[in-house]
């Protein structure tokens, strides 16, 4: 499902981010990334949907190499990805509707379809009733969800998601977590950058530690 | 096929959306357009209107045979039966020169000078209606016809015709400068429009990029809004132009009246006026295209 192979990232101005990177990742796992400040987990995370290049081997996402793939490409690699950003990336000026709309409006899902499939997805994160509302005038943790929601709403084989339990309290937390749990139990494959590893510990099937750049264990 | 027509509805409701959440930016930028634009429009409503009336004057060309004024009755008859055998000429009508003595005198204001004159100053004259038009023919019927024997003059009423013709080619080729220039600003305003369109939609860019959203996708929303912004743009210039005629048609009208000359102002023509909006529409999405292409390149 996911291969990196011999893997570097240098990023312009010499910074090695990631050094000589090989693990493979199978379809359905739960893998938490985790590691210290800096040690490579979001450049990782960010080399999957090609959002950067590797400077060096190849990283295999369903069968095609990121690492070559033709700009034009990207986007449809991207529509199977599901990503929650570290900084959440909402639209602001959009109601919690229309952002969760935003993948299937890009994906060409028709209409009413697409309004089934929107409200189906924040009903799992627990945000219908909150469908008409703007962005700001949710909490840290509904934020949160609905990036989740945003990410999933599409169907994506795999889901990645950069620090989605930072700034939040435990018992949101612990939600946030079963919610990836539950996305993992029907199918889909997760990758996890966190500090709060202990949060996803009893729903992982692998730990991956990174520690400036490689791997650790 | 299906995806491409919803992904071009989208585009487009997202482009009026765009357009409505700055309602005064939106009627502020169609305003400037379409003052703009109106200025060529309106060269081109007055063109069209000079163009139909110097057509309907030229559509009936005349020659004017003037004889000299020592010919005799013989010499003028055999100017006319040479005019009427002449193969060019429809009609010919012979204007004595008594009679045109006649109408000036009764004409206001020359009847004193005219009877102070020691003899009647006018020649006996000809009023040639030619079977051909062209300015070509025309000119060598002019130059036959002064070589009959006691002609004194022949004038061509194509000659005016064809002062006219040069005056309003020259208006035309004015009114293309204009429109040129004009189209040429409406381009630029678009790109700047667009430009700023672009910084304000950055983060809606760059996620729905990071969602898997193709360039095009991206862009269309923007050609959409470029296109549309023409478009008002042209329909404000069209309004103005039609205003501006429904004003002048009255006083033009009077002042053709005047000259004894039967003119009423027309409105722009149904194809120019389709042209006018299609052309701004699409310098519109010119001016979008160029500006994707200089803002939106990563
Ligand atoms: N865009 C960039 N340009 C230059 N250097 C970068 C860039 N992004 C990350 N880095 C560097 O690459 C290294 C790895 O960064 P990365 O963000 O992947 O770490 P991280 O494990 O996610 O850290 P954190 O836990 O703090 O989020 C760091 O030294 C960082 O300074
Ligand atoms: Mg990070």
């Amino acid at each position: 499902m996911i291969r990196f192979d011999s893997v570097s990232k240098r990023y312009p101005g010499g910074i090695a981010a990631l050094a000589e990177l090989t693990f493979a990742v199978e379809s359905g796992e739960m893998i938490v990334l985790s590691g210290h400040s800096g040690a490579g987990k979001t450049t990782l995370l960010k080399l999957i949907p090609a959002i950067e290049r590797p400077t060096q081997g190849s990283v295999i996402v369903n069968g095609q190499n990121v690492a070559t793939l033709k700009r034009a490409a990207v986007p449809y690699l991207r529509r199977n990805i599901g990503m929650v950003f570290q900084d959440q990336k909402l639209l602001h000026d959009r109601s919690v509707f229309e952002n969760v709309m935003l993948p299937l409006a890009i994906a060409g899902v028709a209409v009413r379809d697409a309004g089934r499939r929107v409200r189906a997805a924040l009903d799992k994160v627990g945000l219908l009733e909150r469908e008409k509302a703007m962005p700001v005038a949710l909490s840290g943790g509904e934020q949160q969800r609905l990036a989740i929601a945003r990410a999933v709403v599409a169907r994506p084989s795999i889901l990645i998601a950069d620090e989605p339990t930072a700034h939040l309290d435990d018992d949101t937390a612990r939600d946030i977590a079963a919610m990836f749990h539950a996305f993992n139990q029907v199918g889909v494959t997760v990758l996890v950058a966190t500090h709060h590893e202990a949060l996803f510990a009893p729903y992982m099937t692998r730990r991956i530690t990174l520690a400036h750049g490689r791997v650790v264990s | 096929m299906k995806g491409w027509l919803l992904h071009h509805r989208q585009a487009a409701l997202q482009a009026f959306r765009r357009l409505a959440a700055t309602p005064l930016n939106t009627v502020l930028g169609a305003l400037v357009l379409g003052i703009a634009l109106a200025l060529p429009a309106g060269g081109e409503m007055l063109l069209a209107n000079f163009q139909r009336l110097a057509q309907r004057v030229a559509a009936t060309p005349q020659i004017s045979v003037f004889m000299a004024l020592d010919a005799g009755r013989k010499e003028v008859a055999e100017v006319e039966s040479r005019l009427r055998r002449h193969a060019q000429t429809r009609e010919v009508s012979l204007v004595p020169r008594e009679e045109t003595l006649k109408r000036l005198k009764e004409s206001e204001g020359l009847g004193e000078v005219i009877d102070s004159l020691p003899r009647n100053p006018f020649p006996d004259a000809f009023v040639v209606v030619p079977r051909t038009e062209t300015p070509e023919a025309l000119e060598a019927m002019r130059a036959e016809f002064a070589q009959y024997p006691k002609v004194e003059h022949v004038q061509l009423d194509s000659a005016w015709v064809r002062k006219l013709d040069a005056l309003l080619r020259l208006a035309r080729l004015v009114v293309t400068l204009l429109a040129t220039v004009l189209g040429v600003a409406l381009v630029a305003i678009t790109f700047n429009t667009i430009r700023l369109q672009i910084l304000t939609q950055r983060d809606e860019i760059e996620v729905s990029r990071l969602l898997g959203a193709t360039d095009a996708f991206i862009r269309r929303p923007f050609f959409y809004f470029g296109a549309l912004q023409g478009l008002a743009g042209g329909l404000v210039a069209w309004l103005a132009v039609l205003g501006a005629t429904l004003l002048l048609r009255g006083p033009v009208g009077e002042l053709a009246g005047l000259y004894g000359i039967d003119f009423s102002l027309h409105i722009l023509p149904l194809a120019d006026s389709l042209m006018l909006l299609g052309l701004s529409a699409l310098l519109g999405l010119a001016g979008a295209w160029i500006s994707l292409r200089r803002h939106l390149s990563s």
